[in-house]
Parts: structure tokens; sequence; C-alpha cells
């Protein structure tokens, strides 16, 4: 068991650590109200009252880097279960079933892939108006093929185990055989799976909601934040970095979690990159 | 070869033709009237009624849907009520710039990912094979609007070498080009991240085949083993992505032209969605979409190309 840990597993768990931990103290306390506004101390440069100094309209910027972490925690956590469960149930189900079903199921989730997160989130936009809502159901929606491919590709070899021949021998069902053997084995590449998406969808929220699709003004996220900062690039052009910054620090975590998840529990994945 | 090319042919239209119904769909069956959207919800019911008609809600659903399929393979994808001409018209005076940015992305895209991919492999576990490495797992993380910003802020507002955004129009060719120059390097960093991490561990891969260590043997030099020998055969997983990436960057050109102020493809769909203008915002969710489906069948077709064998497998 001394095995070294695969050292991106650490700068991720570490990163992750930073972003959530910060997005959970955001819930009890921030240096400042996010979005309390004060004109006259616009643009103030860093210092011991705002770390960061304030915006344009003299919100506190760490203040909304906080609310912000945790509005794209909270996004990309209900998209990517939202998405992931769906995703799951029905790569289990085509796994289970077999045949004609397995085919539709997967011949869909191939159509599935032809619609970014963006286009469906702007459909949605166009019929509905832009919301954080559509937007956590645009990236939701683009998990579901990811997650399906997934879980069946995974659940096809459990299915031929003999374990899985011995339950059916022993008269169990489909559905409970998915649920008591397949699922529990084949739960570590969907925890990768989802760890990645998490980034994903991290990066998603923020594109949408710098493009006016997500979050709404005045609840908080890095991408609106990036996109009210555009408009003051010459004026005050720190603004344009900190958001990106910890959009990258998120992401970047996620992402080698995921990589360093995978590296640990397949080991045949990890010596091939 | 036929016989694949059938298969691909027709499943390639197959899979058209249910993004068209998606599209459909989700712009028409789901809740919302459309008449209400455009009048407000001062109308009188008889406008709403006549304008209803007018757009054709009227008929039945199935009916607009083989209109709107019919009159779209035409060319024809209705009158956009928030410009009041029609769509195909919008998107005829758009799609230059969409499409030049698109595939001047992906050839620096292309350029740069081999160039580090393969510049990494031949330096295996070098100091150059861990910087390109950390660079890249750096740009998979930044999003391409923030990186345009850092772009802007650097080459625009410190440098002044390019323009923070806007476009002069085709009429100046030079000041067309040098306002893509921005837009195309912040698409094509960020793609190139991903592209140099597969062409690296793809020719990782087939470096250690034999018959590379044979070419070697034989007294060829490296650099011509590299990108003569190994590299053509590391070249089927690379396709697979840039195709994947085309279609990103397609749908990236919709963020990055938002970013720089560009008249393309793009920002038309944002006006559109603004303007609740449901006509051009069905027709240019169908071309984006399209243009992904298409994309996945040339690499498809590229893959036999590049590797015969795959014909019969597929």
């Amino acid at each position: 068991m001394t095995r070294k840990l695969p050292s991106n597993l650490v700068i991720g768990a570490v990163l992750v650590a930073l972003v959530v931990g910060v997005a959970l103290l955001s819930l009890v306390w921030t240096p400042h109200e996010f979005a309390q506004m004060n004109i006259r101390g616009k643009f103030a440069a860093p210092g011991a009252e705002h770390w960061l100094g304030t915006d344009q309209l003299g919100r506190d910027v760490v203040s909304q880097l906080m609310a912000a972490a945790r509005n794209s925690m909270a996004v990309a956590f209900i998209a990517v279960l939202l998405g992931g469960s769906i995703g799951v149930a029905l790569g289990l189900t085509a796994s289970a079933v077999g045949g004609v079903f397995e085919e539709a199921i997967m011949r869909l989730a191939d159509l599935g892939f032809a619609f970014p997160a963006l286009l469906f989130a702007i459909m949605l936009a166009a019929v509905f108006g832009p919301s954080l809502s559509n937007a956590v159901l645009a990236i939701a929606f683009i998990n579901i093929p990811i997650f399906a491919r997934v879980t069946r590709a995974s659940a096809n070899q459990i299915w031929m185990r003999e374990y899985v021949a011995a339950a059916r021998a022993a008269g169990l069902g489909r559905f409970s055989i998915s649920r008591d053997h397949v699922l529990p084995n084949i739960a570590a590449p969907i925890i990768v799976q989802a760890t990645i998406e998490f980034a994903v969808a991290i990066l998603a929220e923020a594109a949408l909601s710098y493009l006016g699709l997500g979050a709404q003004p005045p609840a908080p996220s890095w991408g609106r934040m990036l996109s009210e900062a555009q408009t003051l690039i010459y004026l005050a052009p720190q603004l344009a970095i900190y958001p990106g910054l910890c959009i990258v620090t998120a992401v970047l975590g996620f992402g080698l979690l995921g990589d360093g998840l995978r590296d640990v529990t397949d080991p045949r994945l990890s010596r091939e990159r | 070869m036929t016989y694949y090319l059938a298969r691909r042919l027709l499943s390639f239209a197959l899979t058209l033709f249910a993004v068209s119904i998606v599209v459909f769909a989700a712009m028409n069956v789901l809740p919302g009237d459309p008449a209400l959207t455009i009048l407000g919800l001062d109308a009188t019911e008889d406008a709403l009624e006549a304008l209803r008609d007018q757009l054709g809600l009227n008929t039945p659903l199935v009916t607009r849907y083989f209109l709107w399929v019919g009159h779209a393979l035409t060319g024809d994808f209705g009158v956009s009520h928030s410009f009041g001409v029609p769509v195909s018209e919008l998107i005829g005076e758009r799609l230059p710039l969409t499409i030049s940015l698109a595939l001047s992305g992906i050839v620096l895209t292309v350029v740069l990912a081999l160039a580090l991919g393969v510049g990494a492999a031949a330096n295996h576990g070098k100091a150059g094979d861990w910087g390109v490495m950390f660079l890249s797992q750096i740009g998979i993380a930044i999003p391409a609007f923030w990186l345009s910003m850092l772009l802007v802020i650097l080459f625009a507002v410190k440098l002044r070498w390019f323009p923070p955004g806007g476009f002069p129009g085709w009429g100046d060719p030079l000041g067309a080009m040098r306002s893509l120059v921005l837009p195309t390097v912040a698409l094509a960093l960020v793609q190139s991240a991903v592209l140099a991490r597969v062409t690296r561990s793809s020719v990782l891969e087939v470096m250690r085949q034999d018959y590379v260590r044979t070419a070697r043997a034989t007294g060829f030099s490296h650099r011509r083993v590299l990108w003569l020998h190994v590299l053509p055969n590391a070249l089927v997983p690379i396709v697979t992505i840039v195709g994947m990436q085309f279609a990103a960057l397609v749908t990236g050109t919709i963020v990055i032209e938002n970013v720089f102020y560009l008249p393309g493809l793009g920002r038309l769909i944002f006006q559109s969605i603004s303007n609740r203008d449901l006509p051009t915002v069905q027709a240019l969710v169908m071309l984006f979409a399209a243009i992904v489906v298409t994309a996945n069948f040339v690499v498809d077709l590229v893959y036999v190309l590049i590797d015969p064998r795959l014909k019969s497998r597929a």
C-alpha cells in the first residue's frame, strides 16, 4: 500500500478542495455582502478592506468571486448529477436489454453528440428566454449521451463475467442484476467520467453566463463577471483577470483529479498516456 | 468501398434528418406562442390570430415540419422577423466570416498541435516534453473567451498591434485579416492543447513498434523516421480528434465572434435570440448542427483514406 499516489491526483485533489472549500465558506462568510454596491468606492485598489479591490459598482471582488464559486459548483453538480443519472440509467438498460433497444439508445446517444451544450442552450433561450436553469438543463442534456456510452461499454463487459452468469442461473432478473452486480462494478469509470464532466460543466456554465445565457444579474458567476469586465477592459483590466483564474483553477482541479482517479482505478489506461 | 460509402452516406442522411426533427421539435413543440412573443402582451386577439396565420402556425405541426425541411433544402429558411429579409440572405452575408474564422482556426490548431505533439514525443521524458504537457494541461482548462480577453489586453490595449474587436469588411482585405488574427489565435490555442496531447501519445505509441526500430537501424535520420514513418501511422486517433475539434471550433466561433464583435453567424444567433426571431435561430441552430454532423461524416471518410484496413471493419 506504499505505492506513491500519482501527482495529478494529488494536485487535482488540492485544487478541488480549495475551490469547494471556498464555495462552502461563502455560504456562511464572505468579507463583504457580494452584491452590496458602493458607487463612491468603485474601482478601489486592492488593500486591507478589499483584498482584490472593487468593481465598477464598488462591489467587493473577493466576495463576488467566492459567491460565484458556490454558483459554479452548484450548477456543475446539479447538471452532472441530472444528466449522469439519466445517462447511466439508459446505458444500464441498454446493456441489460440488448438487441434493438440497445441499438436505438446508442443511435439516440450519437444524435445527442450533434448538439453541443451551446446550441442546446441557444434553443432553450430562444423559446423560454435566457436563465440559469436553462443553462443547467443544457449542460445536463449533453451529459446524457456521454454517460450512456461509458455505462453501456463498461456494463457490457460485466455482463460477460461468470458471476453474472451465476446470478442469472440463480434466477435473478435483469433489473436486479444491473442494480446489485453490474452497477457496483462499473462505479469506478462512472465516477472518473463524472469528475471530468464536472470540469467541462464548470467551463460550460462560465461560457453560457458570459454570453448572457446563464446566470442573470445580480446572481454571481465567474462568466458573467468576465462579460461585465470586458466592457471595462481599458479602464480596469484587472477585473478581467481574477474570474478567469478562478475558472482555470476549478477546471484544472477537476480535470487533474479525474485523470488521477482514472490512473489509480485503471492502470492499463494510464500506461498509454 | 462503394458499400462502405453508401452505408456512411445513409447514416449521415438519417442523422441529419433526426437532427432536423430535434431542432424543429425544440423550437415548435415546446410551449410558448411566437405570435405573442413578437407582438407583446398588449396585442389584440385579432392581430395575434392574423400573425399566427401569416407565420403558418395554424397549419398542423407535421405539415409545418415538412414545409420547413422542403424549403430549407432549396435554401429557403423563411423570413427573419427582426430584419425583415430572407434568413438565407442574412446567412449568406455572414457565412464567409464564420467559415474563414473556423478554417484558419483549424489550420493553426493542426499546425501548432502537430509541431508541439511530435516535438514532445521526440523528446519524451525531457524538459521539452514536460513543458508541452504542462502548457496543454493549462490550455485545456482555459475558457477560449477568457484567453481572448487576455489577448486583447496584451495585444490590443497595451501593445496596440491588433484591433480589440470589430470587422472592417472584406473591402479592406488587410484590415479584415488583421482583425481575424486574435480571434484565430484564441480559438486555436485552446484546441491545439487537446490535440497536442493526443498527437504526443499517438506518436509515442507508434514509436515503440518494431518497424520504426528497423527504419532507424537502416540508417534513416531521426527526423525522417519521425515525420515519414511514424506520423502517418499515428494519424487515425489524431484525425478523430481533429473532426471533433472542428465541430468544437465551429461552435467556438459563436462565442469568439461575440467576444470580438465580429459580424458572423455567431453574432447573428445572439441578435436573433434577443429579438426573439425564431425562424432565424431555428435556421442557424440547424446549420451549426449540420456542420457538426458533416464534420463527423468527413472524418469517417478520411479514416478510409488514411487506413484502408478500416473499410472492412466498418
